[in-house]
């Protein structure tokens, strides 16, 4: 059980900390300063969860891997993050389409979490689904001002959706070990949770004028560690300082 | 998750000068409380003699007072400036965060960072008060028109110059921005004070970083001298000219604008990284550095102000760089703004009608 709690909690903390790199990747150079300062706070947020996450996880595991160790010392093939988190950033369109589809999924899922017979994991969920609101909120505002403002940012909007769409199926696969999660009450089963996220994105993408794309093309691989080609460049450029210096205190 | 867990509070920078920013808070306070005539609607009364006055009686300037031109001028070009600081100095840091070497000194950058773009818009909303927009600042900011601190034209080359730069860099600024807590504009002081208590938490944070450093293996000592070698004379240099060649310093002298000369900042400066260095176990990469038992301060040699004069004037080894990043963000992000500015008059449209 504690190998399955491990790669679960892997998988969370993957998605903030990759979420949090990505979005970091935005300071300095935000469309507005406002902007500059709200993603830099969404990131730290991402970040703060995934510090929370990975060391639970380095726990769970028992062989003395810290957060550090986790974000630091594994390879691309060892991460557990969906691909979504992982794409690049894009125009300022693509980051909230992506921004607003993950929001919406941690919030769904945090909130269930925070009911986990994990105790752990129910209280890193009660800190993170408050967090999760507000990146949910700001992105959808976003998504609405881009697709309902001018010509061009409709363009670009509904281009970023129908870009990222693909990706948010993964968010919802299930496999054998979210089952046995569903089973024991530690996870929620992943497909119960793509009703009430089509629920929470539809009626913001219609109210932002744009079209839901069709269900079609559905990437994945993230859970098992088959990552797109990106991923390996991220971590190279997140962990190269700390592998330069082996053992190094910081 | 992030915060100081630095232990030995009292080897830390920062403690008698948070004290002296709250001392300026007390005596805002105290000024705000001695309610004072205003006889500046009043018909027929001396506004310039008026004025004078309030700036004698270390009472405060507000936005709704008159003021000379020339008052507001200055403090619109010093308070831009400031801000402008603020967001090109987001650069040179943010240069690493996406390679800070454990995750929480990642946030703990990545707050600082946000802290930075918080103090820009803190800062610009003090000058508009002054009668100027931001977007006007921005566009003169853009344009090469106003300046900003010659500091972050240096680059970010190691990790080490992260705990440089918070170390000497936001070390100078608060003795700088100290007295500016007690400066004759309200606006200004104000922000000064908010600024003050955050830079401060900031420098004990580049200070935690190289203390970790010149602790840590010998590469990492190496790294943190390095650092400091280069970033010394610029920190030095950031006081500006000295005193026979600063062009604004009598009349903000005397409009309580400026309370200190620039050198005798510098010589404050010094005076407090001499002691610091000793228990962070760097060197201080200046063979002069030494106390002078009669002036009870420490001798040093002066930054090269030639090379500073370089840097102002646009030929510092990162200007064109870090202009062209900001003028490229703002021009990525016009597609953007504009359409928040579409939406918001279609929102208004419709509240219109609805109310119609």
């Amino acid at each position: 059980m504690s190998g399955d709690l491990f790669e679960f909690t892997l998988r969370l903390g993957d998605d903030a900390l990759v979420a949090a790199q990505r979005l970091a990747e935005w300071t300095t150079r935000a469309p507005e300063m406002e902007e500059d300062v709200a993603l830099a706070n969404i990131a730290l947020d991402q970040l703060g969860a995934a510090r929370l996450l990975l060391s639970y996880a380095g726990e769970l595991e028992g062989a003395g891997r810290d957060e550090d160790a986790l974000a630091y010392l594994r390879s691309d093939r060892e991460f557990r993050n969906c691909l979504l988190v992982e794409l690049p950033n894009g125009d300022f369109a693509v980051t909230m389409a992506k921004l607003f589809f993950l929001a919406a999924h941690q919030r769904l899922h945090y909130d269930w979490l925070v009911a986990s017979t994990d105790e752990r994991i129910a209280a890193i969920a009660a800190k993170a689904r408050k967090e999760s609101a507000y990146h949910l909120d700001h992105s959808s505002l976003w998504v609405k001002r881009l697709g309902d403002g001018t010509e061009e940012s409709h363009r670009r909007m509904q281009a970023a959706v129908d870009e990222i769409w693909p990706y948010t199926h993964e968010l919802f696969a299930a496999d054998e070990l979210t089952a046995r999660l569903d089973a024991q009450g530690v996870g929620a089963a992943p497909a119960t949770l793509r009703d009430q996220w089509l629920s929470t994105v539809e009626p913001v993408l219609a109210e932002a004028t744009l079209t839901r794309p069709a269900d079609g093309w559905a990437p994945g691989g993230g859970r098992d560690g088959l990552h797109t080609e990106h991923l390996s460049y991220l971590l190279a450029e997140l962990q190269v300082l700390h592998r330069a210096h082996p053992g190094a205190r910081w | 998750m992030y915060g100081n867990d630095f232990s030995g509070p009292e080897e830390a920078p920062g403690g008698g000068l948070l004290g002296e920013v709250e001392a300026a808070e007390t005596a805002l306070r105290e000024a705000a409380a001695r309610q004072r005539s205003s006889p500046a609607a009043e018909p027929g009364v001396d506004l310039a003699a008026y004025f004078t006055d309030v700036i004698a009686a270390d009472q405060k300037i507000e936005p709704r007072d008159w003021m000379p031109e020339a008052y507001r001028r200055t403090l619109i070009r010093q308070i831009a400036q400031h801000a402008h600081s603020e967001i090109i100095g987001m650069q040179p840091e943010g240069n690493w965060i996406s390679r800070a070497p454990s995750l929480k000194r990642k946030a703990i950058l990545l707050a600082k960072v946000q802290d930075e773009a918080g103090h820009g818009l803190y800062l610009y909303a003090a000058a508009e008060t002054l009668g100027i927009s931001r977007d006007e600042l921005v566009e003169l900011l853009l344009a090469g028109r106003q300046k900003y601190s010659s500091i972050f034209n240096y680059p970010t080359l190691t990790w080490a110059d992260v705990g440089a730069i918070g170390w000497l860099v936001d070390g100078a600024a608060i003795v700088n921005q100290v007295p500016l807590c007690r400066c004759s504009y309200g606006p200004y002081a104000r922000a000064m004070i908010r600024v003050c208590k955050e830079e401060s938490f900031h420098q004990r944070q580049g200070y935690e970083i190289l203390h970790t450093l010149s602790h840590g293996t010998e590469a990492q000592r190496a790294m943190a001298q390095d650092a400091i070698d280069r970033w010394w004379y610029p920190s030095l240099a950031m006081f500006g000219p000295p005193d026979g060649d600063s062009t604004h310093s009598e009349q903000s002298m005397a409009w309580k604008i400026k309370r200190f000369s620039n050198d005798e900042l510098r010589q404050r400066f010094v005076d407090m990284c001499v002691q610091q260095a000793e228990i962070l176990g760097v060197r201080i990469p200046d063979p002069d550095l030494r106390w002078n038992d009669e002036r009870q301060a420490y001798d040093f040699t002066q930054p090269d102000y030639d090379e500073l004069l370089r840097v102002i004037k646009g030929n510092g080894p990162c200007n064109r760089e870090r202009i062209a990043h900001r003028r490229r963000a703002h021009a990525d992000g016009a597609w953007v703004r504009d359409a928040a500015t579409a939406y918001a008059a279609k929102r208004a449209d419709q509240k219109e009608k609805v109310a119609a």
